[in-house]
């Protein structure tokens, strides 16, 4: 079989080059031109700019992807990779003939050829089946023929976005505005998803890379809504990605163990208007210049303003912000969201309402971090951070920088936590003196560390780090429900205190 | 027979995937010459000439997480700017050298210190010194309050701090502590008395 490729290659190149060399003039040899060809294409090759194009797989076993090779413009995978996952496969080549097993399974394919034979049966692949360095690799297109015969169930491939579901896995999700004020769009899924959440002008951006997000009835969904009126589910290269067009800024926010997502225009900034009557507490700080609108509300739908939040939990990073790399395998924004998952829930068991400022892989900056704790008018906001340096746990409030001047009702951004100073080092204290009672090695410390000096109520930073030698402790659901018991502990002996600075 | 035409293709091929060949290891060799100049932790700066000066450079130390005043004679000239940045390249030598109490990144370097009236001071670090930090609070805090508590230990008239990296602003050191801000050197002392204390 390569023997005849070869040798069909080589007759149009016998044509092309004799009738180049007629019509070429001499000064210009058709074997320079294809040799420069040649190796304009091996530097183009090298270069190797184009994006990486792959295959997604969603079953129950996992969620993967597998690169997709393109030969004589036909997409192919390799199938061994791609069955990997789901049972125990094995392979071998023996000439142009390759026998593969999945399970209890036997198919053999043959180098060059269409037809191949599987489990007992034959089948015929819509393109040649093709061995490369014993790497038996399958045309996409004939999975949905092949798979089923392999696996001996249902699968669904969905071929121009390159994503394959195996069993019954697909996620569908419906989408609607209610009509309130402001409205807003709830997007209800039949399972939890976690999608990476971008907003830019004009549109919010949900990106699903590992949930079996399938298109609803219509690729395009049209709202009766002038604040959002529509959105688009797009599928490419293994990814799903759904685009709400949005006149304002808007904010997403999960509930609903991430069954549900609302989508909010966003509230105003949290701006300091000046108020007719003295206000009971100091006035929300002018904002630094021109900050990025908030992107994500509270876990809670809702403007967190809308209910009595005693605390606001800040999981550190998150999204394009990975924070410090712990181990090869942990990153700092996963342990400060695990944990400030299960610090939510201490404080709930203590009777605290608390929500977190972000509850998926979002990229927040420091500024709306801050804007969004201000606008709830929570009693204390604490933000989680992990390292992998040093043992124990650090708290730190704000080391204030220089500057500072109040422009009447305006507060500086800046120097906004100065008047909650005092409270924020009795809420350490109180913190450090439960975690020491759980043998816990604690550092009290101040700390140029945004956005503590741009709150305005009581701040708290917690830096965990492990209480010994192994940095895989903070990941460590024991560990962390330790420390979150002594944070919540701490928190709620200076309840009163805290309540009485935001009446 | 091989028609002639292909023999002058394979000719032009073979010399030019040859030359390619020769152009990629010398191109290979200029970045690596590149790259080691630019990782070459030696200073920028001649070395400096005066008079050698007692100083007190406040030493970070990971273990424990302290800062410490440490006492250490080197040259100084007579300038107010230049004797700054002496310094601070001197803390960070240490930092770059073998028993590291707080190692930094590679090719960390004091680009300048500059001051300016009243009483402000700005230090310029350049990016491998922030690119190669290490991320954390503490560890971040550490780097920061040294470099500040030095500065104002031995230059008294400095009262406000700001940091620069490669004469920019920067968010942060390496992911955390806030470099946007200019600092007070009575709360940076806050900071250095807090550091300098058993956990």
């Amino acid at each position: 079989m390569r023997s005849n490729s070869a040798a069909a290659s080589t007759a149009p190149d016998e044509s092309i080059g004799g009738e180049g060399e007629s019509r070429l003039p001499h000064s210009f040899p058709p074997s320079l031109v294809l040799g420069w060809l040649i190796a304009l294409a091996a530097v183009l090759a090298l270069s190797g700019s184009s994006e990486e194009r792959q295959l997604s797989v969603y079953s129950r076993a996992a969620n993967y992807s597998v690169a997709v090779v393109e030969r004589n413009r036909v997409d192919y995978t390799g199938l061994l990779e791609l069955l990997e996952p789901l049972g125990t496969v094995s392979a071998k080549a023996s000439g142009d003939h390759w026998t593969f097993h999945y399970n209890d399974l036997e198919a053999d394919f043959v180098a060059g050829r269409m037809r191949a034979r599987v489990g007992g049966g034959d089948l015929n692949l819509p393109a040649d089946f093709l061995l490369e360095n014993s790497r038996g690799l399958v045309p996409l297109a004939g999975l949905s023929t092949l798979l089923p015969r392999i696996l001996g169930g249902s699968i669904t491939l969905n071929l121009s976005g390159r994503r394959l579901f195996v069993g019954e896995v697909a996620i569908h999700f419906t989408a609607s505005v209610e009509k309130t004020v402001p409205p807003k769009l709830v997007m209800n899924f039949t399972s939890p998803v976690n999608p990476m959440i971008a907003t830019e002008p004009g549109r919010l951006q949900m990106v699903f890379t590992h949930d079996p997000v399938v298109a609803p009835g219509s690729q395009t969904l049209t709202f009766d809504s002038k604040s959002i009126p529509s959105a688009t589910f797009e599928e490419s290269n293994g990814i799903a990605q759904l685009l709400v067009a949005t006149v304002v800024p808007a904010l997403a926010s999960f509930s609903n163990d991430g069954r549900t997502i609302t989508i909010t225009p966003a509230a105003a900034p949290p701006m300091p208007n000046p108020p007719a009557q003295p206000p009971a507490q100091p006035p929300v700080p002018a904002a630094r210049p021109a900050p990025a609108p908030p992107v994500v509300a509270p876990t809670e739908a809702g403007v967190p303003g809308g209910q009595h939040i005693f605390a606001v939990i800040d999981p550190a990073h998150g999204g394009d912000e990975s924070g410090a790399v712990l181990t090869d395998q942990l990153q700092e924004k996963d342990v400060t969201l695990a944990f400030a998952r299960r610090l939510r829930q201490v404080f709930t068991t203590h009777g605290l309402s608390a929500w977190l400022v972000r509850d998926g892989d979002l990229t927040l900056s420091l500024d709306q971090r801050a804007a969004m704790t201000n606008a709830s008018g929570a009693a204390i906001y604490i933000v989680l951070h992990a390292t992998s340096e040093g043992k124990g746990v650090r708290l730190y409030t704000a080391l204030l920088p220089s500057g500072g001047e109040n422009q009447g009702w305006f507060l500086d951004w800046e120097t906004a936590q100065s008047s909650f100073e005092e409270l924020s080092q009795m809420a350490a204290a109180s913190v450090a003196g439960e975690l020491a009672n759980q043998q816990v090695l604690v550092h009290t410390l101040i700390a140029p560390l945004r956005p503590l000096n741009n709150v305005v109520t009581a701040a708290l930073a917690i830096e965990v780090g492990p209480n010994n030698e192994d940095v895989s402790q903070l990941s460590s659901p024991e560990y962390q429900q330790g420390l979150a018991e002594a944070v919540a502990s701490g928190v709620a002996d200076l309840r009163e205190k805290l309540e009485a600075q935001r009446k | 027979m091989i028609p002639r035409h292909l023999l002058i293709a394979v000719v032009v091929l073979l010399a030019t995937t040859l030359g390619m060949g020769v152009y990629a290891w010398r191109i290979r060799g200029r970045v690596e010459r590149t790259e080691a100049s630019a990782t070459n932790s030696q200073p920028v700066a001649p070395p400096a000439a005066g008079p050698s000066e007692q100083v007190t450079l406040y030493v970070a130390n990971d273990e424990g997480g302290r800062l410490l005043p440490q006492a250490a004679r080197i040259p100084l000239p007579s300038g107010r700017q230049e004797r700054a940045q002496e310094l601070l390249r001197a803390l960070v030598d240490i930092y770059l050298g073998k028993s590291s109490p707080h190692v930094p990144g590679t090719g960390s370097e004091i680009r300048g210190v500059y001051l300016a009236d009243p009483g402000l001071a700005v230090i310029d670090l350049n990016a491998a010194f922030a690119n190669g930090h290490r991320s954390g609070v503490l560890v971040e805090e550490l780097t920061l309050a040294s470099l500040l508590a030095t500065l104002s230990a031995n230059i008294p008239a400095v009262t406000r701090v700001k940091v620069l990296v490669d004469g920019k602003e920067r968010d942060t050191l390496a992911g955390h502590v806030d470099l946007t801000s200019f600092y007070d050197v009575s709360r940076v002392d806050q900071l250095v008395t807090q550091l300098a204390t058993e956990p």
